[in-house]
């Protein structure tokens, strides 16, 4: 029997990338998306369902579809893109609600995937360079995202502790860059002048988007259990992060940052508490266990900033090539449903949108 | 002006005893280039055999050993600044503006230059003096110039949280002092590291308690390098406590700028402001004393804590016997 899979967020950013990339799996017969948007991207067999955003009704569904797989893709980790408030219900409270429904009597739930990320190791002058997934933060957390994202560990600690027989998996990203992706720091970059803190050089490490889905990939046809920091090879100073983009930076001075930095935001770059501290002492996290348990990276931290800057430079010139999609419930649940289908089972290389396994 | 840390690890070819006209040493451009590639290449050499002890994993961060990775990464790098902050590149230009320092300025002297490994890992410890420490520069400059390996300095993060300072200080070779830090260079990377174990209290203390040695914190280094199964290579410094001495010391004034400790020194009465940079020309004398080998185990989770003070307490009671014998011998603070 395949794999039977559930991926909270199906609408973010990661959420699309995981479920297409789950959908090409022949092994995985249930693909089942949940958000409180519509998806964003075009998919083939994976069901979505609307729910609020810290699932309440996810026991239900769980129970309902059997679901054997978690992909839990629905972290916030840029803080900028939603109200405190608004992201502790989804990291805290969603991420408690789907512990308590895996853990439910009778569940059939035995991989979860967990997506968090290196602000777990915050960033701070008494740092090593390299963290590993062991080395605990030098202080506590004092950003929000910070401190839920401890919450959000904390919960996925006591659900590996009480169901010992379900695989958990939990990765910590490095900061992405890639073709798509936005973030505070790839608005950042994407300024003729790059923000900086006067005398900081700090070493960033970056990981690919693609690196990022195959490592989720990865980890779940692995069904690798235990914590992996994912992140590309090497250590850039912010500096040559400008460099490798051709652009110079722009120091701002490092006391009173803070205040500094709220006129950028009128010109859509927000820089919050936790990128001004990388700013300052940057972050370096180990990413060698998941490499010793074989997984290869496509890019170095680099190559990710290239790959940035590249995607960039060829979107302003030529703009956006792919035209925007649109979800359409009723258009979608036509052809995963309707019987005046023709399903093809083997889907070639030409199959059509629309044209899934059912 | 401070003179920078860091100096050379690529001199290889210069290394020999017969070099000794300080001022007619060439810094050639091509020369330093070639052995700079050269160092590197033993560096990788180095670290291959690291993997190959514990386990034969590759290091994914070095272009090292193709056969664990079959195809090299794309890695469009512009600087060359490495893992550990450092620039080799930088490293050389501190080289050339330290030079003078270390052989016109404070005439550094070695003894017992030998005992220190020529590879592998090895925990250099010495005593900590100066206001601003003149110490861990001419340590370090001095055997990346005689041993032609590099040395890794292990210091207070207070120079990473200073703009400006804390950038330079970490592109010509300052690392934070982290047991993980120390560690990765120690057991993989087999790298000589340079821990002064007094930390903040040994540069801190009033001009009339010179040489008399600090508490060697909790022995974090002991067990530092009993984890990485090093040897410990104590040195004796004398020298560096004239060279930045604290006539007073303000705890006020400590509180408000959060330093560990504000002093006024000796060079700031005589100098004024300049005084802040400019050390008195001190006579170095540096004795290198026998490696200590800890027979442990290494990469145990726990070690017996009074292990650990017995043995840091008797390196700090050599170095502090070495000391003394340095001074009974040494007539003139400026001469030796």
């Amino acid at each position: 029997m395949g794999k039977r899979v559930l991926i909270t967020g199906l609408a973010t950013f990661w959420g699309g990338l995981v479920a297409q990339a789950l959908e090409k799996d022949p092994s995985i017969d249930v693909l089942i998306g949940l958000d409180t948007r519509e998806p964003s991207v075009e998919l083939e067999r994976t069901e979505y369902v609307r729910t609020d955003e810290n699932y309440s009704i996810l026991s239900r569904i769980v129970q309902a579809a059997r679901i054997d797989t978690i992909a839990h893709t629905f972290l916030v980790v840029d803080s900028t893109s939603m109200r405190p408030k608004t992201m502790h219900e989804i990291n805290v409270i969603g991420t408690m609600n789907l512990f308590a429904a895996a853990s439910a009597p009778g569940s059939t739930v035995r991989d979860v995937v967990v997506k968090s990320s290196a602000y777990v190791y915050g960033s701070a002058k008494e740092d090593p360079v390299w963290f590993t997934e062991e080395t605990p933060r030098s202080h506590a957390p004092h950003t929000r995202v910070e401190r839920s994202l401890e919450a959000v560990e904390g919960y996925v600690r006591d659900f590996a502790e009480d169901n010992p027989h379900v695989n958990v998996t939990l990765l910590r990203f490095s900061n992405v860059l890639g073709p798509d992706i936005v973030t505070p720091i790839s608005r950042a970059l994407e300024l003729p002048v790059v923000p900086s803190l006067l005398g900081y050089d700090p070493r960033f490490q970056f990981v690919h988007e693609d690196d990022v889905v195959g490592s989720i990939l990865f980890v779940l046809d692995q069904r690798l259990p235990g914590i992996y920091n994912v992140a590309g090879d090497g250590l850039l100073p912010w500096t040559e992060v400008a460099k490798i983009c051709g652009k110079r930076t722009f120091p701002i001075p490092p006391y009173g940052s803070g205040l500094l930095a709220l006129p950028l935001k009128y010109i859509g770059v927000e820089l919050p508490d936790e990128i001004l501290q990388l700013l300052r002492y940057g972050r370096g996290i180990d990413n060698r266990r998941l490499q010793r348990a074989g997984f290869r990276y496509k890019y170095t931290s680099a190559g990710a900033v290239e790959a940035f800057i590249e995607a960039l430079r060829l979107r302003t010139t030529v703009g956006t090539t792919e035209p925007e999609y649109h979800f359409e419930r009723d258009v979608e649940q036509f052809f995963r449903h309707s019987p005046a289908v023709i399903r093809d089972l083997d889907p070639g290389p030409g199959a059509g949108p629309g044209l899934g396994l059912g | 002006m401070v003179p920078p840390e860091g100096s050379p690890d690529e001199l290889h070819q210069e290394a020999g005893p017969s070099d000794a006209g300080p001022p007619a040493r060439q810094f050639d451009e091509d020369l330093l280039e070639a052995a700079l590639a050269e160092t590197l290449d033993n560096l990788q050499a180095i670290e291959g055999d690291a993997y190959a002890e514990i386990g034969g994993e590759a290091h994914s961060y070095l272009p090292v050993a193709t056969e664990t990775r079959p195809e090299a990464l794309h890695d469009p790098r512009l600087t060359d600044v490495d893992e550990w902050g450092r620039s080799e590149h930088m490293r050389m230009i501190a080289r050339r503006l330290y030079d003078p320092f270390y052989r016109r300025w404070f005439r550094a002297e070695w003894e017992g230059l030998e005992k220190i490994p020529v590879d592998g890992g090895a925990l250099l410890v010495a005593n900590h003096a100066a206001a601003i420490p003149s110490d861990a520069p001419v340590i370090m400059h001095g055997i990346e110039t005689e041993l032609g390996r590099p040395v890794y300095g292990l210091a207070d993060q207070l120079f990473k949280t200073m703009p400006v300072i804390g950038t330079v200080w970490s592109r010509v070779g300052g690392v934070v002092a982290h047991p993980d830090n120390a560690y990765r260079l120690l057991r993989e990377q087999k790298q000589l590291v340079l821990v002064f174990p007094e930390g903040s209290k040994g540069p801190g203390k009033h001009y009339a308690e010179r040489y008399r040695l600090r508490r060697f914190g909790r022995g974090g280094f002991v067990e530092i390098a009993m984890r990485a199964g090093v040897p410990i290579v104590p040195i004796a410094v004398v020298g560096a406590e004239e060279s930045m001495p604290i006539i007073f010391k303000s705890n006020t004034l400590a509180k408000l700028t959060g330093l560990p400790y504000a002093p006024i020194t000796a060079n700031f009465a005589l100098f004024g402001p300049a005084g802040a940079f400019l050390y008195f020309p001190a006579k170095f004398k540096l004795k290198v004393l026998d490696p200590v080998s800890i027979d442990v185990p290494p990469d145990q989770a726990r070690y017996s804590r009074s292990r650990i003070m017995d043995e840091s307490e008797h390196i700090r009671e050599q170095i502090q016997a070495a000391l003394y014998q340095m001074l009974r011998e040494r007539r003139s603070v400026w001469f030796g």
